[in-house]
């Protein structure tokens, strides 16, 4: 294969270039199975077309205890989508989606650190998902908000059934969403930062 | 470059090796997050690697690593190791994400929210 040469990467369309003044970029995660919607939901709030980026995790074990210490070297690529929300002419707001299974935990080092919280995106057809995502982000302390994409097809309970089925603390929020729309995603996005303001309170009394 | 055509299967890593001289990208928290900001402060030159004057190319505004990333189609653990010899050069700047380890203040977020609140 022929490496095409770096003069013909195309870089962000003129409209998309962010402005001088931009100093701080935050991140948040939306993170549930394949086929939930995190790439629609993505789509539905960004600013700019969303970009895919790899990740490689190139050596055996990282994030995984591997009793046999096995120098085989695996090499995983998975691609994340992701889009951008310029904020104000200071800050701007980048939204990653990724996958929930196991198998790409090895990912959430790097994506998690330094992220304001994440969006659990449900598909009542598959909570099995979102039970593992949602133990690991607690055993990580990230904060999240639970969101629960409609599809046509999928059965519909209401939230406080999903709660009790996902075992969520009472604290944390859970949301319909429909991730086709901007202003549905855009409003789970707010549910998001509003519990993080919350929690960023100081004690009362 | 008269690489054979049809030999590989998929992304060849050996090719991302030649990119980065052979080294890897940094484990655990490097300098580097993904939304790290990436601003050039030097124009390419003809003597340099392709890939570190597209990184230049594309930073005249700032982008994020992630974006950097998506731009030239490579692994973020690549483009990490290109933007570690860039900002080593004083060739970029990066404008850091906000610190780890800590709950996000206040008027983060509320200018998150009112930001959101315009979308």
């Amino acid at each position: 294969m022929d490496y095409s040469g770096s003069d013909t990467v195309v870089g962000p369309a003129s409209a998309d270039l962010l402005p001088d003044t931009v100093t701080t970029a935050v991140k948040v995660v939306i993170v549930g199975g394949f086929g939930v919607g995190k790439t629609t939901l993505v789509g539905a709030v960004s600013e700019i077309r969303p970009l895919t980026t790899e990740e490689t995790m190139t050596q055996a074990g990282v994030g995984v205890d591997d009793p046999t210490g096995v120098e085989r070297k695996t090499s995983t690529t998975v691609a994340m989508d992701f889009g951008r929300i310029s904020i104000s002419d200071k800050l701007v707001l980048y939204v990653f989606g990724t996958p929930g299974q196991e198998r790409f935990w090895f990912l959430w080092n790097g994506l998690f650190e330094g992220a304001l919280g994440a969006v659990v995106l449900v598909d009542t057809r598959r909570l099995e998902v979102s039970f593992e995502v949602i133990g690991r982000l607690e055993d990580r302390g990230v904060p999240f908000v639970v969101a629960v994409n409609g599809f046509p097809e999928a059965p519909s309970y209401p939230l406080d059934e999903l709660r009790q089925a996902l075992d969520l603390p009472s604290e944390v929020p859970i949301v319909a969403c429909d991730a086709r729309s901007r202003e549905s995603s855009r409003n789970t996005l707010m549910a998001l930062m509003h519990y993080l303001y919350e929690l960023a309170a100081p004690p009362a009394g | 470059m008269t690489a054979d055509q049809g030999g590989w299967d998929g992304p060849e890593p050996d090719r991302l090796y030649v990119i980065t001289r052979g080294r890897s990208g940094p484990s655990g928290p490097g300098v580097f997050d993904l939304v790290t900001l990436i601003v050039s402060l030097a124009e390419p030159t003809p003597a340099m690697q392709p890939e570190h004057a597209a990184i230049l190319r594309l930073c005249r505004s700032p982008l994020s690593v992630a974006e950097v990333s998506a731009y030239l189609e490579l692994p973020t653990s690549v483009v990490t190791v290109l933007l570690a010899d860039l900002l080593d050069d004083g060739r970029i700047e990066a404008r850091a994400a906000v610190p780890a380890a800590e709950l996000p203040d206040r008027a983060l977020l509320e200018a998150v929210i009112h930001g959101l609140q315009r979308l």
